[in-house]
């Protein structure tokens, strides 16, 4: 079982009484918004959640795993999180093994 | 981007909804997404990406102003692996604009 957009909508529906389309539209926008901020090169600090940083990678040489060929892996950005403060401590008591 | 303008933002395309329920709504996702890995339960955004928690088993450490060996217990710690298209469009738009430098 994993939480998707469904259930976030889901639940807005059920919390703040918008219809189903609306709370759909709106968890949409939510994720769109943060993905063309960190497309503009913005980091996104979402506090008491955790920040998505943007990290810039140089060429490295790298491998086709099956073929065994060299093919350098090309320079990019890639995006990574950071939690914050309160969501770690949350988390870090959980004592079951679901992953 | 901080979280007021996100919320900013969303009011500005989510016109039809009153702007105290867009910020309500901003965080009801992110507390719903903290319950869930508070419970170990995983989060899937297709598209974005998916959290889960990554276990770091017990360990001794160091006060660093003492150098005294304290055991820490193991524990959960959350972990973001972006998906697809975010990471396709991030890199896209960071080749993009490094061409851009270049031909300028």
């Amino acid at each position: 079982m994993a939480l998707t957009k469904a259930d976030m909508a889901e639940h807005l529906h059920a919390r703040l009484g918008l219809n189903k389309r609306e709370a759909k539209d709106v968890v949409e926008s939510f994720f769109e918004e943060i993905r063309v901020a960190l497309e503009r090169g913005e980091q996104v600090k979402l506090s008491g959640f955790g920040n998505f940083d943007l990290r810039e990678k140089k060429e490295r040489p790298g491998r086709n795993p099956k073929t065994g060929e060299e093919i350098p892996i090309t320079a990019r950005r890639v995006v990574t999180f950071r939690p914050g403060q309160k969501l770690k401590s949350r988390v870090e008591s959980y004592a079951g093994h679901e992953h | 981007m901080m979280k007021s303008e996100l919320i900013e933002a969303l009011t500005e395309q989510q016109t039809h909804l009153a702007d105290k329920d867009v910020e309500l709504a901003v965080r009801l996702i992110l507390e719903r997404m903290s319950d869930a890995l508070a419970e170990g339960e995983r989060i899937e955004v297709r598209g974005f990406g998916s959290f889960s928690l990554h276990y770091r088993p017990a360990r001794v450490g160091r006060n660093p102003k003492t150098g005294e060996a304290v055991s820490l217990d193991g524990k959960h710690v959350p972990h973001f692996k972006p998906g697809k298209e975010l990471r396709d469009r991030v890199n896209a738009a960071y080749l993009a604009s490094l061409e851009r430098a270049e031909a300028a």
